[in-house]
């Protein structure tokens, strides 16, 4: 399809040790997708827009009892769930190895060890079926999850995406899946997943802190206590209009509870719980619309596990309701983290007559958005 | 025929045969960038040694010990690049390569018997974090297989020469006053051409080989919460 460079002083040259760039179906590849940034081991197998294996491994309960993904817990978790995944999901998706038309991976942005099992295995994968490999950004993976919707839509583009996970907080322009994504802001201290958690803590609740405090604030009143919105107030609008800042509303729930517990009071768990989440919700919808407003795109699309959060979904609702914005949210488990979302881009750019990535790529944990392929 | 894999310090690829030797290696000597260079050492073996991934028999790779995060690499490499031409994976202890090319095992003929030989060998490796792993070996057996007779462990290294008395494979334990009387071989490097000629002898002498785990030696960093702090 087209040549791949070797860098400058390389020992041999590309076209002699890289898998050949020749992707036999350009028009329905069919790619297996390999994503491990965070504490999900995903594999999914897509061909073109369509899904045929997403088979996740999650190690949440070996961090359960730490309150928090802990990276190298996750990192050995996913040395291990690897090769049972892969089996399963080329089981599940009915195809062999042989088949496959190019290995998709996640190259960051993630946990560095986490990320360093999934690069390390997709090379060696590709070397050894002698296929081309495209290492893709875990982010627009998220956005890229939406071309494997079912209902017969496809993604409109622009459109703003939200990405709220344990692992990031993320708003993105996406004027092109494959070619052009701006990052608007994102958090800068605790990403929306962990406020969660470290609330749920401090209410005593299990670790993911995200479906306990939704389970909680049921019933609850979610405008009992007024918690501060991060980087809302007008002076934080030159620099932080877009970005999220979610450490300042922990430490304020925090003080809140200290202080009715010091005063002998019961603790009105609903309220707190509900008035929490009303916060979080908040603040990411209000900078959500706003960047819709200011860049005149009707459209916005969710994506990270933390669209699993009920309130989050029907505020989302609401709000783009009433902003006339389209809201666009992939099944559940394409929100996640997971491997067929890394596959769906994979497809995007081989679809797009993008060249493989070279094989001296790194694993970046803090690769930009703006790299959709390293 | 092999494709062996060790990252356990920096990053090594080989392609070896039991009785054509190593046909291929490449190295890459910096211990951060595995992940960045496996791929392209891989394919640089098979490509420099002739073989097809068809011919090969298996991808033996170096279980460590080593630091936890380079040393998944290889392993992740290794069961992936398995899995994909579908061959066995053959684990090695990182440690034991080490002590074969050491104890000359590598110039031997493969399959050949000689005399065993007697020599107290202790490989030392960094372990970061002012540690050092180790493994005791007491020489080489008829088949010039180093024999390990304790470790791979984990210790500081002023602790070295003092670790309690060596067990051997037979059980019996010998009072030998540590390490004292041992040649400490300190490695900042294993070669995975010898990783997999130990692994080919291995097979071919009917020995075990390691087991599936890495050998991390180190439980994960991980800081027990006790429970929400104060913040006001
Ligand atoms: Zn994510």
């Amino acid at each position: 399809m087209s040549t791949v460079h070797p860098k400058p002083g390389s020992a041999a040259s590309a076209s002699m040790i890289l898998p050949q760039g020749s992707v036999a179906h350009r028009q329905e590849p069919l790619i297996l997708g390999i994503e491990t940034s965070c504490d999900e081991t995903g594999i999914g197998i897509v061909r073109g827009s369509t899904l045929l294996a997403n088979v996740i491994t999650s190690s949440m309960d070996e961090h359960a009892r730490y309150g928090g993904v802990v990276p190298e817990v996750a990192a050995r978790a996913h040395l291990e769930a690897l090769e049972p995944a892969l089996r399963a999901a080329l089981a599940e998706a009915g195809v062999t190895l042989a088949e496959l038309d190019a290995i998709a991976v996640t190259s960051g942005p993630g946990l560095s060890g986490a990320l360093m099992v999934g690069v390390g295995a997709a090379k060696a994968l590709a070397v050894a079926l002698d296929k081309p490999i495209y290492a893709v950004n875990h982010l627009v993976g998220h956005v890229g999850a939406d071309v494997l919707r079912t209902d017969g839509t496809s993604i409109e583009l622009p459109t703003i995406a939200l990405l709220v996970s344990g692992g990031h907080t993320s708003l993105l322009l996406v004027r092109d899946l494959v070619s052009d994504v701006e990052l608007l802001g994102e958090t800068i201290d605790d990403a929306a997943g962990e406020a969660f958690d470290k609330v749920a803590r401090l209410l005593g609740l299990p670790y993911p802190g995200g479906p306990h405090i939704d389970r909680v604030a049921e019933g609850g009143d979610p405008k009992a206590i007024r918690f501060p919105r991060g980087l809302s107030q007008s002076k934080d609008m030159a620099k932080h209009r877009y970005d999220f800042s979610f450490s300042g509303l922990k430490t304020a729930v925090a003080r809140w509870v200290e202080a009715k517990r010091d005063a002998g009071e019961d603790v009105p768990m609903a309220d707190v719980a509900a008035s929490f989440r009303e916060a979080v919700a908040d603040i990411l919808l209000t900078k959500a619309l706003a960047a819709c407003a200011a860049y005149g795109i009707p459209r916005l699309l969710l994506g990270g596990g933390v669209v699993a959060n009920a309130r989050i979904r029907e505020l989302a609702a609401e709000r783009c309701a009433a902003a006339g914005v389209e809201l666009r949210i992939p099944p559940l488990e394409l929100c996640t983290d997971n491997g067929a979302m890394i596959a769906a881009l994979g497809a995007q750019l081989v679809q797009a007559g993008f060249p493989p990535s070279t094989l001296d790529f790194s694993a970046d944990s803090t690769l930009p958005v703006t790299t959709i392929q390293a | 025929m092999l494709l062996a894999i060790d990252t356990s310090a920096g990053t090594s690829v080989a392609v070896v045969d039991r009785d054509r030797g190593v046909l291929a290696e490449f190295s890459e000597h910096d211990t951060r960038r595995h992940s960045e260079v496996i791929g392209t050492l891989i394919a640089e073996a098979l490509k420099a040694s002739g073989i097809e991934v068809a011919a090969l028999s298996g991808v033996a790779v170096g279980m460590g010990p080593g630091p936890f995060t380079g040393l998944r690499v290889g392993i992740a490499a290794a069961r992936a690049f398995a899995f994909g031409a579908g061959k066995p994976v053959v684990p090695v202890v990182s440690h034991d390569a080490i002590a074969f090319a050491a104890l000359e095992g590598m110039k031997r003929a493969p399959g050949s018997i000689a005399a065993a030989v007697p020599h107290p060998l202790l490989v030392v490796s960094d372990a970061r974090r002012r540690e050092v792993y180790w493994s005791a070996y007491s020489g080489s057996d008829e088949q010039g297989l180093p024999i390990r007779v304790a470790g791979p462990g984990l210790a500081r290294p002023d602790d070295l020469p003092n670790l309690p008395e060596l067990t051997g494979r037979d059980g019996s334990s010998s009072r030998a006053g540590g390490f004292d009387r041992y040649e400490r071989l300190d490695a900042d490097a294993v070669s995975a051409a010898a990783l997999g000629m130990f692994a080919e002898s291995l097979y071919l002498h009917r020995r075990p080989f390691a087991g599936p785990d890495a050998l991390y030696l180190r439980a994960p960093d991980v800081t027990m919460s006790a429970g929400p702090k104060r913040v006001s």
